[in-house]
C-alpha cells in the first residue's frame, strides 16, 4: 500500500527474472490476457446493452398506454386511484406534464445560471488561489446532498422564507401574469419549488464552467491585462469568447438535472395537471418525475404502465438535452481550437 | 446615510490625468455594512425586522448599486464596472454558501433530538402501550439502515468492477479512434444524465416483464442504483487511469511483462488511491437516491426485511420521503421525528463517505516529482 509506482515498476523486474520462464509461462500470460481483454471490453459492451436495455423495457412497459384508447380501459377510468380519470389519450394526460417539467426546469434556470457561472467565476478568477480548492469543493459538497434533504429544507425554509416576497410580489405586480392569482398561503409554490432546483443545479454548472475558466490560455489573460485591460475587460475579452460553449453545455446539462429532478417538486410544490404560469398559487402544473414519485404508490398495473410512459417521454427529452450538451463538448475539446482571428489585409 | 457620508470623504476625482482616483482599499466593507445597515432601517420601518433573509438581500442588493454609484463618480466607467462585477460574483459565491449551510443546520437542528441509539438500533418498529392496550409506532430506523446497506451494497459490488474493467478497456486497450471506444464514452457521458427516477421506473419494468407483474424488492432498487452508477464509476475510473504516467507502462513491457499484468499490478495498483476515491463518490451519490428505491423497491412503514429477493424495502432516504409526505394519521409526530432522524443520519453517512474519499486520496496520492 505504501509502496510508490516507481519502487513497483522496479520490483517487477528483478522477481520476473526468476519466474519460470519458456512456452508455458507464455501461455498463461497469453491466456491471462485473452481473459482480461474478454472482460474488459465486455464491461463497456455492457454499458451499450445497459442503456440500450433501458430504453427497450421503458419501451416495452409503455407501448400499451401510449397505444390505448383510455376512455374506453376500464382501468385507467378507475375511480379509486383516479388520476387518470377523464383522459382521452396519452397525449392528452402527458401534454401539461411536459409543459410544468420545462416550465420549472427553465425558471430554475432562469434563477440558478447566472449565479452558477457568477461563483465559477469567483472561484477561477477573484478568489486568492490558497483557498479557491476549498472554495470548488463546499460547491461539490452541494453536489452530496441528498435531494429528499433538499425537499425537507424547502419545505421548513424556503417557503416561508418566500412567503413575505409572494406578498409582496402579488400586491404590487399582481398585473403580471406571473405575480397573478390568489396566493398559496402555505406557500406550496412553483416558486418555491424552482429555488430549491436551482439551489441543487448549481453544483453542475458551476464545476463544468469553473473548469472551462480554468483552462483559458493564460497568455490570452496576460496580453488583455498588458493592455490595460480591468479584470472584468479581461475576462470579457478572454476568457468568454474561449469558454462560451463550454458555458452553454454546462447549462444544458444543469437543464438536464432539472428536467429529472423529482425530490424538489414532489414535496415542496403542490402538483395539478394544468397548464398555469402563475407562480405564487396553490394550482401549479406538476412535473413529470414528481408526477410519477406522488402517483406511483397508489397506481393500478395499467396506470403504473402509463407512468412508465410518462418516464419514458422523460428519458427521451433528458436524453435529447444531454446528447446536445456533450455534442458541444465534444466538438470543442477534442482537437485543435479553432479561433476566429479577423483576416488583415497585407499592408 | 452611510454612503453619503463615504462620498462626503472622498477627494474630487481629479479629471484627465495618468492615474485617475482610486477608492480606499476597504471601501466595500464599509459599504457593505452601510448597506445592511440601511436595508435594516427599511424593514424596521415597515415592522418586519424578523425578516432576516429579505433583509440580506435588500442589503446585497443596496450595496452592488451604492458600490456601482460610487466607483464610478470616482474611478470612471471602467474601473467602477469592474468593481461591480467583481462585487458581484462574491454576492453570487455568499448566495449558494447560504443553503449550504442552511440545508445542514436545519437539518441537524430538526434531527439531533431523536438521533439516539435506541432510535438507530431497535429492530422494533411498533410496541404494545400497557396504559391505553394499543400498538402504537416507535420511531426507529433499523430497517431503513440495513435496506440501505443491502441495496447500496449490491450496487457497488456490481458497479464498481463493471466501472472499473470498462475504464481499463477505454484506457489501455480500445484505440483512440476505435469507433465503439468513441461511442461507449459518449454514452457513459449521456448516462451520468439520465433522470434517477428513469432508472427506477427502468428497473421495475425490468422485473415486471421478467419476474411478474408488481414485483417490488431490494434486488430491483440496486440494479436502478447501478444505471446510475456505472457511468461515475467509468468516468472517475478512467480519469484516474489516464493520470499513470506511460513510463511505467513501457517500463513493465520492457521487462517482458504480460498485459494484464501490467495493468493490474502497475498501472491499477498505481491509481489505486484515486479508485477508492471515486469509488467512494460513486457510493455517495447513489446512497441519498429516493425516487428510484422508491419505484422499485416500494416502501414499507413497518416491517423489517433483510431479504433483497423479496419484498418491499425501505431505506434511509425514502424513509424520511414517505414519512414526510404522508405521516401516520394517528401518530403525525412518531413518523416526522423518523423522517428527520433518517435524513440526519443519511447526512452523516454521506459526509463520511466524502471525508474517506477526501483522506484516501490525500493519503496516498502518487507523489510526482516534477
Amino acid at each position: 500500500m505504501t509502496a510508490t509506482p516507481a519502487a513497483a515498476a522496479n520490483g517487477g523486474g528483478p522477481r520476473n527474472t526468476g519466474a519460470p520462464t519458456g512456452l508455458a509461462a507464455m501461455k498463461v500470460s497469453k491466456v491471462g490476457d485473452r481473459v482480461f481483454l474478454g472482460l474488459s471490453s465486455g464491461a463497456a459492451w455492457l454499458i451499450m446493452v445497459v442503456l440500450a436495455g433501458v430504453a427497450i423495457f421503458l419501451l416495452i412497459q409503455a407501448a400499451p398506454a401510449i397505444g390505448a384508447n383510455w376512455q374506453q380501459n376500464a382501468a385507467l377510468q378507475d375511480r379509486t386511484s383516479g388520476f387518470t380519470l377523464g383522459f382521452a389519450n396519452f397525449w392528452d394526460y402527458v401534454s401539461p406534464l411536459l409543459f410544468g417539467t420545462i416550465w420549472a426546469s427553465f425558471l430554475a434556470l432562469l434563477l440558478g445560471a447566472p449565479v452558477a457561472i457568477g461563483i465559477a467565476l469567483f472561484i477561477s478568477h477573484y478568489a486568492p488561489r490558497r483557498v479557491s480548492g476549498i472554495l470548488g469543493y463546499l460547491v461539490d459538497l452541494l453536489a452530496a446532498v441528498p435531494s429528499v434533504v433538499f425537499g425537507l429544507w424547502g419545505i421548513v425554509v424556503i417557503r416561508p422564507f418566500l412567503g413575505p416576497l409572494n406578498e409582496f410580489l402579488n400586491s404590487y405586480f399582481g398585473w403580471i401574469p406571473l405575480f397573478s392569482g390568489d396566493v398559496a398561503k402555505g406557500g406550496s409554490t412553483l416558486l418555491a419549488g424552482a429555488v430549491v432546483l436551482a439551489v441543487m443545479i448549481l453544483p453542475i454548472i458551476t464545476s463544468i464552467s469553473r473548469e472551462i475558466f480554468l483552462q483559458t490560455p493564460s497568455l490570452h489573460e496576460e496580453a488583455a491585462l498588458a493592455l490595460g485591460a480591468t479584470r472584468w475587460e479581461m475576462i470579457r475579452l478572454a476568457v468568454f469568447p474561449y469558454a462560451r460553449s463550454g458555458i452553454i453545455s454546462s447549462v444544458l446539462l444543469g437543464l438536464g438535472r432539472a428536467l429529472g429532478e423529482t425530490m424538489a417538486i414532489a414535496m415542496i410544490v403542490s402538483p395539478k395537471l394544468i397548464f398555469s404560469v402563475q407562480l405564487l398559487t396553490n394550482d401549479n402544473p406538476a412535473t413529470i418525475a414528481a408526477n410519477i414519485a406522488n402517483k406511483f404508490g397508489g397506481a393500478n398495473q395499467t396506470q403504473a404502465d402509463a407512468l412508465i410512459a410518462t418516464g419514458l417521454l422523460l428519458f427521451v427529452v433528458s436524453f435529447a438535452v444531454n446528447l446536445v450538451a456533450r455534442w458541444i463538448v465534444g466538438r470543442t475539446s477534442t482537437g485543435p481550437r479553432r479561433r476566429r482571428i479577423p483576416t488583415r489585409k497585407a499592408a | 446615510m452611510m454612503t453619503a457620508d463615504v462620498q462626503a470623504n472622498q477627494p474630487p476625482a481629479p479629471a484627465r490625468t495618468l492615474t485617475t482616483g482610486r477608492l480606499p482599499r476597504l471601501i466595500d466593507v464599509w459599504v457593505a455594512l452601510g448597506a445592511l445597515v440601511a436595508a435594516a432601517l427599511v424593514f424596521a420601518g415597515f415592522g418586519h425586522l424578523d425578516y432576516v433573509a429579505g433583509w440580506l438581500a435588500l442589503g446585497a442588493v443596496l450595496y452592488l448599486v451604492a458600490i456601482g454609484i460610487l466607483a464610478s463618480i470616482v474611478e470612471g466607467r471602467r474601473w467602477a464596472t469592474d468593481r461591480f462585477v467583481r462585487s458581484l460574483v462574491i454576492v453570487a459565491f455568499l448566495l449558494a454558501i447560504i443553503p449550504l449551510v442552511s440545508t445542514l443546520w436545519t437539518v441537524v437542528e430538526h434531527g439531533i433530538t431523536t438521533l439516539t441509539p435506541q432510535f438507530i438500533f431497535n429492530p422494533e418498529k411498533t410496541q404494545f402501550d400497557r396504559t391505553t392496550f394499543k400498538t402504537v409506532l416507535v420511531a426507529g430506523v433499523w430497517p431503513a439502515i440495513v435496506g440501505t446497506l443491502i441495496i447500496t451494497g449490491i450496487a457497488a459490488l456490481i458497479s464498481i468492477p463493471i466501472g472499473l474493467l470498462a475504464a481499463v478497456w477505454l484506457t489501455e486497450y480500445a484505440q483512440p479512434n476505435h469507433p465503439v471506444r468513441k461511442i461507449v464514452t459518449f454514452l457513459v457521458d449521456v448516462m451520468t444524465g439520465i433522470p434517477s427516477i428513469v432508472a427506477g421506473l427502468f428497473a421495475f419494468a425490468l422485473f415486471s416483464l421478467l419476474v411478474g407483474p408488481g414485483t417490488f424488492n431490494g434486488l430491483s432498487a440496486a440494479i436502478a442504483l447501478c444505471v446510475l452508477m456505472i457511468p461515475t464509476m467509468v468516468r472517475a475510473s478512467e480519469e484516474m487511469i489516464k493520470l499513470v504516467p506511460l513510463e511505467l507502462r513501457e517500463a513493465a513491457y520492457a521487462l517482458g511483462v504480460s498485459k494484464w499484468r501490467t495493468i493490474v499490478k502497475v498501472v491499477l495498483r498505481t491509481s489505486v488511491a484515486g479508485l477508492v476515491t471515486g469509488a467512494m463518490l460513486a457510493i455517495a451519490r447513489v446512497i441519498g437516491e429516493t425516487a428510484p428505491i422508491y419505484i422499485a423497491a416500494g416502501y414499507t412503514r413497518t416491517a423489517f426485511n433483510a431479504d433483497p429477493l423479496h419484498g418491499a424495502m425501505s431505506t434511509l432516504a425514502v424513509v424520511s420521503f414517505r414519512n414526510y409526505v404522508d405521516p401516520d394519521p394517528t401518530q403525525p409526530a412518531v413518523t416526522q421525528a423518523e423522517a428527520w432522524g433518517s435524513a440526519l443520519l443519511l447526512i452523516i453517512i454521506v459526509v463520511i463517505l466524502n471525508l474517506i474519499a477526501r483522506l484516501v486520496a490525500a493519503r496516498f496520492a502518487p507523489k510526482a516529482r516534477r
